[in-house]
């Protein structure tokens, strides 16, 4: 039994159970990112814009305060991003190459490069908790309300301008929402599956939960992973846009300057501590 | 469960007689088709309809797959659909190739030789009973191997290279194909292509739903052995349950070339004991330079079970490796 998202099968109790996601959706998710890169472009390039600025003015005095050189991302934070994105490209290439034909022995890699993920996704959580605004990248009603703002200004309808962003654009916050749902569902099922394989880690037992409950946690991971593919192209496409460069090369540097600072960011909203270099 | 049905589900049948028809038959139909040589894999999938597809096209009418040619630089070109029986009778194989004719001579039962094809016998599917008997297994698109389970029946099952799937290549002829050094000629519409017999059997951590390196829409036309073994000291055993008629517990193909009693190159190829056949490398390179005797035959057994890890009812299979590869460097005569 099959339908368009998961595939079905039948257990030796002849009752049906969920086996996994649809793998012909991996094609869908390569086409949905491919085809949203092309949808945007012709967008951004032919759209009519409105011709006032972006976003409302900043203060001035604030303003002032802020230095040449901005802080945004620590080494650790960095080296997280960084790991998360190898880690993340292992998975997603290991688990889509055999979908579209590449034969290899891809089941270790995958489970490796998981594991390195969860413990960057942790280290993630701790840092972000301790030494981080851990609230500053979750959405909030402000962010809504301008998400809404900038979507009617960008279809060519009046709004007021939007304010500058804080540290964290709108979107970037939504697109940090998307991979932690995503994560939620691929990552613990992933830890789990990880009883099925073999591993050194540990003792093999496909018994611990009913068949039910292993499809569903088959159809959860395929299903996030297939998400993750259209996430991934997409974050990759915005990264090498002209416009989001700034924020790219401040992933890799740590910095920004604070001509894109006072362009993209609201100091008000972004407290720059002048004194703290390795502010994130 | 598997339920034996007196009927096959209704298939359309090709009989083409040339290789370039057969292959593009392959080609329109691609996924649809099913290749059916002597038939004893393809009618037990028909009958318990665990496998079904529209199109089955029959070789038997395709003279150009059969027979044993010999090539100009001593070896031979066995056609993909040489029976069996031809091959264990052939007198240049059993002259130059013997261990290959040995092979051949143990396949199941003097009947399934005479109908069994070369091909068809490095090709066909695993018998693990839990796959064969239409479960959704990790080989058959789903999740998981139920032999592999604390309460599963594995006597049959891997030592080696198991992945997921647990389930062991069956064919006599494959580890005498790998120790000869064989290639395997594949024809497709894009062309022919050579794979040597090592690299034709494949894994499960390399696809868990194949049994070799062959896609939809190619053929195996031919298997070409070289020269280069030609005349070597052969060594073929198989242990199975029933003598008359079983698929092996564990098999074993060995060539050496001694000189003065020492060994100066070998192969060592196991099989039943993986979903490929394993040829034994270490063992070899191990052996090269060795005295053949009692010292040397024994460090070979031991290092030919280093990383063995067996399942809940097959540990037998690690004695019986290490005892078969005693004997393969001894060249004992067989029981």
């Amino acid at each position: 039994m099959t339908n368009f998202l998961v595939q079905w099968g039948v257990n030796p109790w002849g009752e049906d159970t969920l086996i996994h996601a649809q793998w012909g959706l991996v094609y869908v998710a390569f086409a949905f990112g491919l085809g949203f890169m092309v949808a945007h472009t012709l967008f951004v390039r032919f759209w009519p814009k409105p011709a006032e600025p972006a976003g409302a003015p900043v203060n001035d005095v604030a303003a002032g305060r802020v230095p040449a050189r901005v802080a945004r991302h620590s080494l650790a934070a960095r080296m997280f991003h960084w790991i998360m994105a190898a880690s993340m490209l292992t998975l997603l290439g290991t688990a889509s190459a055999p979908v579209l034909g590449l034969n290899f022995n891809w089941i270790e890699i995958h489970w490796i490069a998981g594991l390195a993920l969860t413990v960057s996704i942790v280290y993630h959580i701790i840092h972000a908790s301790v030494w981080l605004d851990f609230w500053s990248i979750w959405l909030n009603k402000e962010d809504v309300n301008e998400a809404i703002t900038r979507f009617k200004r960008a279809m060519g309808r009046s709004a007021p301008a939007p304010r500058k962003a804080a540290k964290y654009p709108w979107d970037n916050k939504m697109y940090h929402t998307a991979i932690v749902l995503s994560a939620l569902a691929s990552v613990p099922t992933g830890l789990f599956m990880m009883n099925r394989v073999e591993t050194p880690l540990f003792v093999r037992n496909p018994y611990l939960f009913s068949d039910t409950a292993w499809g569903v946690m088959y159809v959860l991971h395929g299903l996030s992973g297939i998400g993750l593919v259209g996430l991934t192209i997409s974050h990759v496409y915005f990264a090498i846009r002209p416009e989001k460069r700034w924020i790219t090369k401040g992933m890799i540097f740590g910095d920004i300057s604070r001509q894109d600072f006072l362009r993209h960011h609201d100091p008000e909203r972004w407290i720059i501590d002048t004194h703290a270099h390795d502010e994130v | 469960m598997a339920i034996i049905h007196d009927v096959m589900p209704v298939f359309e049948l090709f009989q083409p007689t040339t290789i370039d028809d057969t292959v593009a038959l392959l080609e329109k139909y691609d996924r649809d088709a099913w290749v059916l040589a002597g038939g004893l894999d393809s009618f037990d999938w028909f009958k318990d309809r665990n496998k079904r597809r529209q199109v089955v096209v029959d070789l038997s009418g395709v003279e150009a797959l059969r027979g044993v040619r010999k090539a100009t630089d001593g070896g031979l070109e066995v056609g993909a659909t040489t029976t069996l029986t031809d091959l264990a009778n052939d007198a240049t194989v059993k002259t130059n190739f013997r261990l290959l004719s040995e092979a051949a001579a143990l396949v199941a039962s003097p009947q399934i030789r005479n109908q069994g094809t070369l091909g068809g016998n490095v090709s066909q599917d695993t018998r693990c009973w839990y796959y064969r008997s239409g479960w959704t297994c990790y080989r058959a698109g789903g999740n998981i191997c139920y032999a592999d389970t604390p309460t599963a029946i594995n006597r049959e099952h891997a030592i080696f290279d198991a992945n997921r799937c647990v389930a062991v290549n069956p064919s006599d002829t494959a580890p005498a194909l790998i120790a000869l050094d064989a290639e395997m000629v594949i024809r497709s519409s894009s062309g022919e292509r050579l794979v040597n017999a090592r690299n034709y059997f494949i894994g499960p951590s390399t696809d868990i739903t194949r049994m070799t390196v062959l896609q939809p829409g190619e053929l195996l036309t031919a298997i070409r052995i070289p020269a280069t073994w030609a005349g070597a000291d052969f060594y073929f055993e198989k242990i199975r349950e029933r003598q008359v008629w079983d698929f092996p517990l564990v098999n074993i193909a060995a060539a050496l070339k001694v000189s003065g009693g020492t060994i100066r190159e070998s192969r060592v190829v196991v099989n039943a004991v993986a979903a490929h056949p394993v040829r034994l490398t270490a063992v070899e390179e191990a052996l090269s330079g060795k005295p053949r005797n009692e010292e040397t035959a024994r460090m070979a057994g031991d290092l030919a079970v280093q990383g063995a890890r067996p399942l809940a009812h097959n540990g037998y299979k690690v004695p019986l490796v290490r005892n078969l590869v005693k004997r393969a460097i001894r060249g004992e005569a067989h029981v």
